[in-house]
């Protein structure tokens, strides 16, 4: 028995090519170095060619004066700035119009979503019908009616739609008085601050009694009467250090005040619409597909209605919402970019726009801004991700 | 669409630049391919626009159908791609089009950093503004203050932001892709004036609903020469763009017209059997048959028909010479002679 043990041939060890764990790590190897080849090829051939057509390459460009105004800018501008400073006015316009679009494009998606479950025919019909027909059509489209439209048609600055003296309505753009802060305001901020702080505290301290001992505590009111209190305390206590800076007609043009220009009107008005369908069919879809015995169990347990909604309907139809809410987002986020049909001076109409055609950088400029669209897309989709994460189903 | 074809074109740039250009290479791909690939404006009447059958005419198209003409006896061999004044210089680098006669104002640094060469000036132009008569504005001076509609990517931006730092005024820039865009915007009172090179002001009011109700203001505040480009690295090529414009001016200096180019073969006036290929250098030196200047003269014109015909007085527009008459005649158009 030994003998023959003895005699099986231990199989030789296979050849190195025949290894799997080799072979796949080779392979693996030489995939990571052809792509890497690939790009770095492009890479050079692009680099070569643009400087064999005496095209200037570098970022150089952003050091020098871009010597062109912009429309609307969120911080100081004017053409004595440089290139680099128009990179970062357009990508402050295009977060601008994208952060508010996914604010509205929010509310108006859960307000049709769930209005369109209403039992009252009514209702539930009006949200179908905005739903699709507004879904179903070009955004571009819609941009362009809302633009030239809507708010072309609105008469000059000299006729414009005055509301109670502080609101002017014109085709150049919805003007308001801005508020003037004078000595003494920081005292409401303070408070402000001081009273979410202390607001926060209050729900978690409510939290953890009702846990503990059942008893509830109306944290909300509090909380609502602690951020809208102690602000207006501070306000008056410092003998209300606030004035408005109301616009008024020059002779071309209102001056002073604030403005929202129509091309931004007519943007966020067409995004939030537009994304506002699809969220509120992700909406309707998350509802639905929480079981009715959820409902029922609630109402066994003695919850009313809106606590049932609240505690046991909205939190388990979150799950289901959350990833098609993470998707309209950045849908919303790069279609922004189409602000750029209308004049609105966002990343690409300013600076993948006229500061690429006067610097004549194609290669880097298009390149800044997609990587800037990439980086946004996926900053949005971290945070719903991590978002998404916290309230999925704990198992206990 | 804007946006993709500037990416497009990005992407062209990075990756099949190498298979064109250099040396002679524009103009055996234009021969190969039939026809020259001429980039103009999207639509800008007496410069370059398409009536409704698609047929393109102005002063920037003729200069393509002059170099047709000189290269393939047939002045008609032209295709014409639309560009956006955002879009041009993309397009000629990544070698879309072969060449550019688009309203273009030649700078320092178009010139130096986009790879590109200007290769003549077929309109001495200047930026000037157009305001609605009822502003009661008479002078660039009182527009303080104003918002403007302005097209964007152009020297018009630059030039706007310069002159309103230089007065000490204040404004708001309007910006839009085409000039179509722009004159809508314009006539719909989205701004108070239209700035641009003061040629366009006058092609564009026939667009507005009422152009009786808008008015050029007589201030120039800019010098815009504008003329063909070429991409750079082709000096052949760059030659002949730039010889057919000097034939167009060189015809009208010599006399010489569409009607009258076969009687003028039997002149003795050995300037003009230069131009006509019948003695000197002929066709040799751009690498063209030797009758390429009679090809344009006969098809296209000689400069002052052009002119003429498209921008002045045989057209809606009627544009007087100006700074574009020939230096004899007190202007700037000046071409160096054929011998």
């Amino acid at each position: 028995m030994a003998d023959e043990l003895r005699n099986v041939p231990v199989p030789a060890k296979p050849a190195l090519w025949r290894r799997p764990a080799v072979r796949s790590l080779v392979f693996q190897i030489l995939l990571v170095a052809g792509i890497g080849f690939f790009g770095y090829t492009i890479f050079q051939n692009t680099l070569h060619n643009l400087e064999q057509r005496g095209i200037s390459t570098g970022f150089g460009f952003l050091e020098n004066e871009a010597g062109f105004g912009i429309l609307m800018t969120l911080i100081p501008f004017d053409e004595t700035y440089t290139y680099g400073r128009t990179f970062l006015v357009g990508l402050l316009n295009t977060l601008l119009v994208a952060s508010l679009g996914i604010f509205f494009a929010t509310i108006i998606g859960f307000i049709m979503g769930v209005a369109r479950l209403s039992r009252n025919w009514i209702i539930s019909r009006l949200a179908t019908i905005y739903i699709e027909v507004f879904r179903n059509i070009p955004l571009l489209l819609q941009i362009m009616f809302w633009y030239f439209a809507v708010l072309r048609p609105l008469p000059g600055p000299r006729q414009s739609l005055i509301f109670n003296d502080t609101l002017f309505l014109s085709n150049r753009g919805l003007y308001m008085p801005s508020p003037v802060y004078e000595q003494g305001f920081w005292l409401v901020v303070v408070a402000l601050a001081v009273a979410i702080v202390a607001s926060i505290m209050i729900i978690r301290w409510a939290h953890k009694r009702q846990e503990a001992t059942g008893e509830q505590f109306h944290s909300v009111y509090a909380s609502i009467g602690l951020i809208v209190g102690l602000p207006l305390l501070a306000f008056f206590m410092m003998g209300m250090p606030l004035s408005w800076d109301f616009p008024v007609l020059q002779r071309f043009n209102m001056a002073g005040g604030m403005v929202v220009i129509p091309e931004l009107a007519a943007l966020l008005v067409a995004l939030s619409i537009y994304t506002g369908a699809f969220i509120a069919e992700a909406v309707r879809s998350g509802i639905l597909a929480v079981s009715h015995g959820q409902t029922e169990a609630a109402r066994a347990l003695g919850l009313r209605p809106g606590p049932t909604l609240r505690l046991v309907i909205i939190p388990q139809a979150l799950r289901v919402i959350i990833p098609q809410l993470t998707s309209q987002y950045l849908n919303l986020t790069k279609n922004s970019s189409l602000a750029t049909a209308i004049g609105y001076p966002d990343l690409v109409a300013v600076f993948a726009g006229t500061t690429l055609n006067q610097t004549g950088q194609a290669v880097e400029v298009i390149a800044m801004t997609m990587a800037v669209y990439l980086a946004i897309s996926l900053t949005i989709s971290l945070f719903m991700n991590w978002y998404n994460k916290r309230i999925q189903l704990v198992e206990r | 669409m804007k946006k993709i074809h500037v990416i497009a074109s990005a992407v062209t740039l990075t990756a099949v630049m190498s298979t064109s250009a250099f040396a002679g290479a524009t103009l055996d791909e234009v021969k190969k391919k039939g026809f020259v690939q001429c980039g103009v404006s999207t639509g800008l009447p007496g410069f370059s626009s398409a009536d409704e059958k698609g047929n393109w005419s102005g002063l920037d198209v003729d200069v393509c159908r002059a170099v047709a003409a000189a290269v393939f006896g047939d002045a008609a061999k032209v295709k014409y791609t639309p560009l956006t004044a955002k879009e041009r210089f993309t397009a000629l680098q990544s070698g879309e089009i072969d060449m550019l006669p688009r309203n273009t104002t030649w700078t320092l640094t178009r010139d130096t950093s986009l790879g590109l060469n200007f290769a003549g000036v077929n309109y001495y132009d200047g930026q000037g503004f157009m305001v609605t008569k009822s502003l009661g504005v008479k002078s660039a001076l009182e527009l303080d203050g104003a918002s403007f509609c302005i097209q964007a990517g152009t020297t018009t931006e630059l030039n706007l932001a310069d002159y309103f730092r230089a007065n000490n005024m204040k404004y708001t820039p309007v910006t839009f892709d085409s000039s179509d865009e722009t004159v809508k915007a314009f006539d719909a009172g989205r701004c108070d004036a239209l700035t641009s090179d003061q040629s366009q002001l006058y092609a564009l009011r026939i667009k507005l609903g009422n152009p009786d109700g808008a008015i050029v203001l007589p201030e120039i505040i800019s010098k815009e020469p504008l003329g063909p480009v070429v991409a750079q690295g082709d000096d052949e090529w760059f030659n002949i763009v730039r010889w057919s414009l000097f034939a167009m001016v060189n015809a009208e200096e010599l006399g010489i017209s569409s009607a009258n180019v076969d009687e003028k073969k039997a002149s003795t006036d050995p300037n003009i059997r230069r131009l006509l290929g019948l003695e000197g250098i002929k066709g040799s030196g751009l690498g063209l048959s030797d009758d390429w200047a009679v090809n344009i003269v006969k098809q296209v014109g000689n400069y002052g028909e052009s002119f003429e015909r498209n921008v002045g007085a045989g057209s809606s527009l009627k544009i007087s010479r100006g700074l574009n008459a020939l230096w004899n005649k007190g202007g700037l158009q000046y071409a160096p002679p054929i011998r």
